[in-house]
């Protein structure tokens, strides 16, 4: 009983707390460019205002349209339930490993993709085949770097992963090293950050997730900006979760969650701070230096894969 | 006698195939009856062959031979597990193509109607032989049977000249497999096995390694000219669209199969010694057809073109799967390879279905748009809701999506592949989770391909189309049936997994762990498991749970108003991605590989043709030395009779002089 509330408690934490880590970046980099920042609450205001406002269909559009927003919010929130971010074993981990976790993202990632070519505006397609074109191009680097993980510990079930992972303290793994630089440029390309994409562009011609996004308005978009929101913070979880994994408990040891809690919430805040500086400090890339950013994150991931079986760590 | 049983059935269902055939030819005098009678009636005898499968699976192998036939050269057949799981394929997806077929040839005129009925069962009896063949003259006889049958039906309309050339060159490389098969059949059992010896005299023949490794590459040559790999496969993408819907989705989704039965049989069962390369090469072979087949797919702009790409790309996939069970099995591994073995029967039962429903909606796509060309299509979900749902989950499917049955299989290959660090060599345990990543590329650009068929085709505007209607009673449910097919065999691979058992014991004498209700755990439950119902279940609270919530707290009903797009007016729907707009990216990335050609035509429209680098590096170039090596032939005949006599003067010589 105790293990479902807690997997419920998890996947409500990652819903609420996303918008705030989301305005948590914001602020930082805001801060870091020497902007005042609109403070970490804005993206709560933001939802309430979307969700207050009327939800308008454009026309020639069909169900699928009005079906994306939800079929992607439910796809995330499944997602929170089987990533280990509280503690590890939960009910629902066992459903699906890091190999389903990403199919499961390839899922929501399509139905925003059908979504937004369903409007046949030049700008969704133009936004659908770039994110088709990434995504296909980061989930081999994704991959590559989650085998490394299942390699060493021989599982593919992200719960076990962590649980192996933990035992072994903070001994440095090499092939491990070379994942976290992979997975980390993976994360910014999936999620649309800069240099892959810009989430404050406001020039349609560079956009890539955001145009996908224009004929959303109210409720829709709310959940689908709510979405994006959850699923970073879903990314940087899978990342603390392979790479920084102390802290988090198994299901039974629910006694030392007020201890570790906080621990998680650094962890969290730390990612804010290191992704603002990334964003700060790189520039977006043209679309076509993309391919070669992620050719880079896959022979990262290889590199670890290949210092895995030389080293055997 | 109850053994028997599995094999008469099977034997019955096939003579009533050829049967309905010619009935079907003496009935074309009346199509409309012919078409109503004939097709169902088909498609209950293919239920009929699925049950002959399913009692295969489980009863002890058993063998005919057939009375009446030449003595030197006996018909026999035989049934087993392997040959059952094929059969189930077989049957299966006959049955949902024989009702499609029942709508969609329903306005053919008789004459072209009793060729196609004729053709159409021909075709379904000869797979259906190569799959109970006993002898090596019976599956040669059986193989012909289906290359011939199905090189008339790929030239059905063939009043057009593409359909013609699409024939030729699918008979001259089926042609040129079969005898690359009968000579690895020589290879390994002599002279004997065209007498009509049993194929048991294969088994572990007492072959050196070098001619193992011949008869293997002469067999696995042949049989990958029928499955489409590269560099053989230039057949494919021509004939696939050329024939009838239903004809392709046969060919794609069973006769395809069928090449990867044939490899299975002789080069898995026979050459019981396997040579340690084999595995990496058939591995290679298969991750280069599905990486060149999902990338050709991609910038396909008709949507049968592009099916018949992604086929390649599914078969690569196949072979991958094949290739690691090989690699396995060779060092000993045989529960590993069951598990990669698993993957690849899986893939292929779970292609026979999404592809044959892809293949059969663009069929209806076609009949009720007048057209496949995605230049012509958009937005025909509106128009046709029906087949637009049942082709997005074909679409999810072959997507490699949870929790449809694409990803199933993908998801069991992936975990053989990361079982890897047990293989003694370790270079080669290094090099395979590589291989692993090389087919995750191949299925996410999968997605990308199927993500543009569908988004093109069904969503956004009309581009041209105006007449379009939804399709007809039988083509819809047969569509239905095989959506359904796919979810279930989705939702549950368990099920399928402990009926590939059998077969697995046969091939390997060691099965696989029993599957338990609604998990997946092919190794240990610790190591990795996966479940779909739950993961549907969770998918479908959340998104329910979500609706109801923001429905109850926000909900106001939807206005409609035109779309804005960025306060730009969207004035025609040219300015939607066309379907090689959409390729963009690709077409920019991998460049060299497509050798695109881009010209302005005298409306000025812009055109980009794309090449085919193996028809242009391997064909033409052979082309030309087979026309270079004639014209020197052609040197010897001048024509004057004279010169002729002094040839047959200096050959006497010769031989004189030889013999003396």
């Amino acid at each position: 009983m105790t293990a479902i509330l807690l997997e419920l408690a998890q996947v409500l934490l990652a819903a609420f707390l996303a918008p705030l880590f989301a305005g948590l970046l914001r602020a930082l980099r805001a801060i870091l460019q020497n902007r005042r920042p609109a403070g970490c609450w804005q993206n709560y205001r933001d939802l309430y205002r979307l969700f207050h406002k009327e939800s308008l269909q454009a026309e020639g559009t069909s169900w699928l349209f009005r079906f994306a927003p939800y079929g992607i919010f439910g796809a995330f929130c499944l997602a929170a339930g089987i990533i280990p971010i509280l503690a590890t074993g939960l009910p629902l981990a066992p459903a699906a490993d890091v190999i389903a976790l990403v199919g499961l993202f390839a899922l929501a990632r399509v139905f925003q993709v059908l979504a937004a070519m369903d409007t046949g505006t030049p700008f969704a397609t133009l936004g659908a085949h770039r994110e088709m074109l990434i995504a296909g191009l980061a989930e081999p680097a994704l991959l590559a770097t989650l085998f490394t993980a299942s390699l060493l510990s021989q599982s593919t079930s992200l719960s076990v992963i962590v649980a192996h992972l933990e035992q072994l303290r903070f001994a440095l793994h090499p092939s491990m090293v070379f994942a976290a630089a992979a997975f980390f440029m993976v994360l910014l390309a999936e999620n649309a950050r800069i240099p892959v994409d810009n989430p404050a562009t406001h020039l349609e011609l560079t956009m890539i997730h955001e145009a996908m996004l224009l004929e959303y308005s109210g409720r829709h978009l709310a959940l689908m900006e709510w979405g994006a929101q959850i699923k970073l913070v879903l990314y940087v979880s899978i990342g603390i979760a392979l790479f920084l994994p102390w802290g988090i408990v198994p299901a039974a040891e629910i006694a030392v969650l007020p201890l570790t809690l906080p621990i998680l919430l650094l962890k969290f805040a730390a990612a804010a701070l290191i992704l603002a500086l990334v964003e700060t400090l790189l520039a977006k890339m043209r679309l076509f230096r993309a391919p070669e950013f992620m050719a880079t994150a896959f022979l990262l991931g290889v590199v670890g894969l290949l210092s895995f079986f030389m080293l055997g760590a | 006698m109850t053994s028997c049983l599995p094999l008469d059935l099977a034997t019955g269902a096939l003579l009533l195939w050829l049967g309905l055939g010619l009935l079907g030819f003496l009935l074309g005098g009346w199509p409309a009856l012919a078409c109503r009678l004939v097709f169902p009636l088909s498609s209950v005898v293919a239920l009929l062959l699925t049950t002959a499968g399913f009692t295969a699976l489980t009863a002890t192998p058993d063998d005919l031979q057939l009375r009446g036939s030449l003595p030197a050269l006996p018909w026999s057949f035989q049934i087993d597990p392997l040959s059952g799981f094929f059969l189930i394929l077989l049957g299966l997806l006959a049955f949902a193509v024989a009702l499609f077929a029942t709508g969609y040839f329903r306005s053919l005129p008789g004459p072209d109607l009793r060729r196609l009925l004729l053709q159409y069962h021909s075709f379904l009896l000869g797979m259906g032989l190569v799959l109970l063949a006993a002898n090596a003259f019976t599956f040669l006889v059986a193989w012909e049977i289906m290359a011939l049958a199905s090189y008339f039906l790929v030239v059905t309309e063939h009043e057009e000249a593409g359909s013609q050339r699409a024939g030729f060159l699918y008979l001259l490389i089926a042609h040129l497999g079969a005898l690359a098969i009968l000579l690895g059949f020589v290879l390994l059992a002599g002279a004997t096995i065209i007498q009509g010896g049993p194929f048991s005299a294969m088994l572990h023949a007492p072959l050196a390694p070098f001619w193992a490794s011949a008869a293997f590459l002469l067999t696995f040559f042949g049989f990958s000219a029928k499955a489409g790999l590269l560099p053989l496969h230039i057949w494919l993408p021509d004939a696939h669209p050329a024939a009838p819907a239903p004809v392709s989705a046969l060919m794609s989704g069973a006769m395809l199969q069928m090449a990867f039965y044939g490899m299975l049989r002789v080069d898995f069962l026979f050459l019981g010694k396997l040579a340690m390369w084999w595995g990496p090469f058939v591995l290679v072979v298969g991750l280069a057809t599905a990486l060149f087949g999902v990338l050709f797919a991609a910038v396909q702009t008709d949507m049968k073109r592009l099916l018949a790409y992604s086929s390649m790309e599914n078969m690569g996939l196949i072979m991958v799967a094949f290739g690691l069970a090989l690699i396995f099995r060779a060092h000993g591994l045989n529960a590993l390879a069951a598990l990669a073995l698993a993957a690849a029967l899986y893939h292929a039962l779970n292609h026979a279905f999404f592809k044959g429903l892809l293949f059969l909606g663009s069929g209806s796509v076609l009949h009720g748009a007048g057209s496949v060309a995605m230049d012509h299509l958009g937005g025909l979900i509106r128009r046709m809701p029906q087949t637009a749902f049942f082709m997005l989950l074909g679409t999810l499917a072959i997507a490699g999506l949870p929790p449809l049955n694409g990803f199933a299989s993908e998801w069991l290959l992936l975990q053989a592949f990361l079982l890897s660090p047990a293989l003694p060599q370790s270079t080669l345990s290094a090099v395979l989770p590589l291989a692993a990543s090389g087919v995750v590329l191949a299925v996410a650009l999968a997605a990308y391909a199927m993500v543009k068929f569908y988004g093109i085709a069904f969503l956004g505007q009309a581009r041209g189309t105006r007449h379009v209607h939804e399709a007809g009673r039988w083509e819809r449910s047969a569509m239905a049936l095989l959506s359904l097919a796919c979810i279930f065999l989705g939702l549950f691979p368990g099920v399928l997994l402990n009926l590939l058992h059998p077969v697995l014991l046969e091939m390997l004498g060691q099965g696989f762990a029993v599957q338990q209700g609604l998990w997946l755990t092919p190794v240990s439950a610790q190591r990795a498991s996966y479940s779909p119902v739950i993961f549907f279940l969770g998918m479908a609270t959340a998104l329910g749970l979500g609706f109801l919530l923001i429905w109850s707290l926000f909900g106001r009903p939807l206005r409609r108003v035109p779309v804005w797009a960025c306060g730009f007016p969207v004035r025609t729907s040219a300015m939607q991605d066309s379907p090689l707009g959409f390729a963009q990216p690709l077409l920019r990335i991998f460049a060299p590989l497509y050798q695109a050609e881009r010209q302005a035509d005298d409306a000025g429209r812009w055109q980009v043709r794309i090449g085919e680098p193996v028809y242009r590096g391997i064909y033409q170039p052979l082309n030309r030395i087979v026309f270079w090596l004639s014209a020197q032939v052609l040197r010897l005949q001048q024509g004057r009779i004279t010169l002729y006599l002094l040839y047959s003067f200096l050959t006497l010589l010769i031989l004189l002089a030889i013999w003396r």
